[in-house]
C-alpha cells in the first residue's frame, strides 16, 4: 500500500497525477478461504479490516455482489452520534464514536469525521423528560452530552423556527458536542485499501445464493463466480439477511424496510451541526458540497426494491419546512432508498448462530452507519476467538430466545 | 405507491388509506397452561418473521373506510398486489400455487389446508394448538 501524504501527493503531481497505484485489487476468487464475509459495505469491510490488523487473520475474502459500498454505507445520511439509553447500546456506539475519532490516521484515509456537534430537539415535554433520562443515562456512562435550553439551540441553529406558537415548538435540546458526521465512501474505501494491503481479497460483482452446510457446520457459498468453500462464513447483509440466512436453515428476527433520504441543490453555509427532530420524524445537515442532507422515517411495509414511495418523504419534508422555515423552497436534487432490516427492539444482531462456523453481523436498522468501526471490531473479534467480544455479547440472537430485549425502540430517538 | 382496494367495504384507495400490520397468519402458541409453550415456539411468535424477498401474506386495515382488517399476498420486489382477502381467509388457492420453492413461505399452507374451514386460517383462542406452529 503506498501511504498518502504531502509528500506523495507532490511527487505524483509531477507525473500530472497518472502513477497512483489502485486502493485495492480485484482478485479472482481462490477456491477456499479461511474466513468469507458476504457483504462489502461498511460493517463488511471493517471486520475484514480489523480480522487482518488486530488478529491476524489474512486468508478471508469479502464477497459483494453489486460494487463496493453500493448498498446502504452508500445510502444513509453519513450521521455519528452515541447518546442511546442502555447500557449495552452505549458500549457499542461510543467505541464506534471513538474510533471515528482518529479513524482517518488509522487508515491513512481521509474519512472526513466532522464532530460538529449533534442535537435532538425535544418537541414535546415527554420527549424532553425522556431526553433528560438519556443524559443522566449517558454522563453515567461517560459519554460527553447534556441538555441545552431553546435559547442555546438557537444560537446553535439560527435557522431554525424557534415561536412557542409553532406546532411542535422549540423546548430544548440534548446536545452530543462530538456527534457529527463523516463521508461514507471514504470510510467503505478506506477500510477497503487497509484491508486489501493486509491481503485480503475484496471481490465485487460475486453475489452470494446460498450458504452451504455440512449438518451442522458450514462449509462455503455458492456464488454467481463458483462455490468458494470456507471454515467460516460471516453474514453482513444488512436488508438481504433474511433470504441468505434462510438458505442456512435460520429464519431471523427481521422485517427489510425501506428507508429513504434526499438531498437538496447546494447552498450556502447555513447549518454546521446536525439537527434530529424524532418528534415530527425528521433529520437534516449541510454537507461539505453545500446540500442539505434530509432523512426521515422507514416506509411502513416490507419492500427489498431499493425503492420508497413519496408520502414517507412528504411527510419528512412537511416537518422540516416546519422547524426550516426557510429551506421551504430549496430544490429537491437527488431522492434515493436503501433497505434496511429491523429488529423488534431497534437493536442491531451480532454474534455466533446455531450453525457451526456461521456468524451473523445485522439489524442496524436505521442506524448502521455510526456503527461501522465498533461494529467490524467486535465483530472480528468474535469471528477470530469464536465467542462473542463482550459488548457485542449482548447483542447475540440468543437475546430472542431469552426475552432479554436492548430495547431502543423509542430511545433511539429516531424514526423507525 | 401501491393503490389498495378493501376487500370488505371495496374502498379504493392509495397506501396511506390503510395501515399495515406486519406478517400474516401468525398464530399464537397457546395452551391451556402457557408454561407448556418452549422457548423457541415463543420466540418465532412473537419475533421471527419469513420477510421473503418477493411473494409475502401479510395484514391491513382499511383506516379511512370500514376500519376493518384483512389479508393482502404482495410481491415485496415488484410491489404488486396479487390479491385482498378475508382476514379468517386463507390465500386464494392459486396465489399459494405461485409461492416458489426458494420462497420461505413455500409449504406452509400446506397443513392449514387440509383443517376443517371454521379453523384453518385462524381459529378462536379455545381451538389453539401448542404446538408452537406459527
Amino acid at each position: 500500500m503506498k501511504l498518502y501524504s504531502i509528500f506523495s501527493l507532490a511527487r505524483n503531481a509531477l507525473n500530472y497525477h497518472k502513477d497512483w497505484p489502485r486502493a485495492w485489487r480485484s482478485p479472482e476468487p481462490r477456491p477456499e478461504y479461511d474466513v468469507v464475509i458476504i457483504g462489502a459495505g461498511g460493517h463488511g469491510l471493517a471486520t475484514a479490516y480489523y480480522l487482518a490488523k488486530e488478529h491476524k487473520v489474512t486468508n478471508v475474502a469479502v464477497l459483494e455482489k453489486g460494487w463496493l459500498g453500493g448498498g446502504n454505507t452508500g445510502r444513509n445520511t453519513t450521521i455519528i452520534r452515541s447518546n442511546y439509553l442502555q447500557d449495552e447500546s452505549m458500549a457499542i456506539y461510543e467505541l464506534s464514536r471513538k474510533l471515528y475519532e482518529d479513524l482517518s490516521q488509522e487508515l491513512n484515509f481521509n474519512t472526513m469525521f466532522s464532530p460538529r456537534g449533534l442535537l435532538m430537539l425535544c418537541q414535546t415535554e415527554h420527549e424532553l423528560r425522556a431526553m433528560k433520562r438519556t443524559n443522566h443515562a449517558n454522563r453515567l456512562a461517560g459519554i460527553e452530552a447534556r441538555m441545552i435550553d431553546t435559547a442555546e439551540v438557537k444560537r446553535l441553529v439560527p435557522i431554525i423556527n424557534d415561536s412557542p406558537n409553532a406546532r411542535y415548538p422549540i423546548l430544548g435540546a440534548y446536545y452530543q458536542p462530538r456527534g457529527g458526521t463523516g463521508r461514507h465512501d471514504a470510510v467503505a474505501w478506506g477500510y477497503a485499501r487497509g484491508a486489501d494491503s493486509r491481503g485480503v481479497d475484496i471481490i465485487q460483482n460475486c453475489e452470494v445464493f446460498k450458504i452451504i452446510r455440512d449438518d451442522d457446520r458450514v462449509t462455503g457459498v455458492e456464488t454467481s463466480r463458483g462455490t468458494i468453500r470456507a471454515k467460516k462464513v460471516a453474514v453482513v447483509t444488512a436488508g438481504n439477511t433474511s433470504p441468505l440466512m434462510q438458505s442456512a436453515g435460520v429464519n431471523m428476527p427481521l422485517e427489510s424496510v425501506c428507508l429513504q433520504a434526499l438531498v437538496s441543490e447546494p447552498i450556502k453555509p447555513v447549518i454546521d451541526v446536525v439537527v434530529m427532530a424524532n418528534t415530527v420524524h425528521g433529520y437534516i445537515s449541510q454537507s461539505d458540497k453545500g446540500e442539505l442532507v434530509i432523512g426521515g422515517g422507514a416506509d411502513a411495509y416490507n419492500n427489498y426494491s431499493q425503492k420508497g414511495t413519496l408520502p414517507a418523504l412528504e411527510h419528512t419534508i412537511t416537518a422540516l419546512v416546519e422547524t426550516f422555515p426557510i429551506i421551504s423552497r430549496l430544490r429537491t436534487m437527488r431522492m434515493w432508498g436503501g433497505i434496511v432490516d429491523m429488529t423488534g427492539d431497534r437493536s442491531p444482531i451480532i454474534g455466533k448462530t446455531d450453525v457451526k462456523g456461521l456468524y451473523v453481523n445485522c439489524g442496524w436498522g436505521t442506524g448502521g452507519f455510526k456503527a461501522i468501526p465498533g461494529s467490524g471490531f467486535v465483530f472480528a473479534d468474535t469471528i477470530a476467538n469464536d465467542r462473542p467480544h463482550p459488548i457485542a455479547a449482548p447483542f447475540g440472537l440468543d437475546r430472542f430466545l431469552e426475552g432479554r430485549l436492548i430495547d431502543e425502540s423509542v430511545a433511539a430517538a429516531v424514526a423507525h | 405507491m401501491l393503490l389498495i382496494t378493501c376487500p370488505v367495504c371495496g374502498n379504493v384507495g392509495d397506501e396511506t388509506d390503510f395501515h399495515y400490520g406486519g406478517q400474516a397468519h401468525i398464530r399464537r402458541p397457546a395452551s391451556a397452561n402457557p408454561g407448556e409453550v418452549s422457548d423457541e415456539a415463543q420466540r418465532d411468535y412473537l419475533y421471527v418473521r419469513l420477510n421473503p424477498k418477493g411473494l409475502h401474506f401479510e395484514r391491513w386495515r382499511c383506516d379511512r373506510g370500514c376500519a376493518k382488517w384483512f389479508h393482502m399476498a404482495r410481491d415485496t420486489v415488484t410491489m404488486e398486489i396479487k390479491a385482498c382477502y378475508g382476514i379468517t381467509e386463507l390465500p386464494p388457492r392459486e396465489i399459494i400455487a405461485q409461492i416458489p420453492p426458494s420462497n420461505p413461505w413455500y409449504g406452509f399452507f400446506d397443513q392449514r389446508q387440509a383443517e376443517p374451514a371454521s379453523t384453518a386460517a385462524e381459529p378462536k383462542n379455545a381451538e389453539l394448538e401448542s404446538t408452537g406452529e406459527r
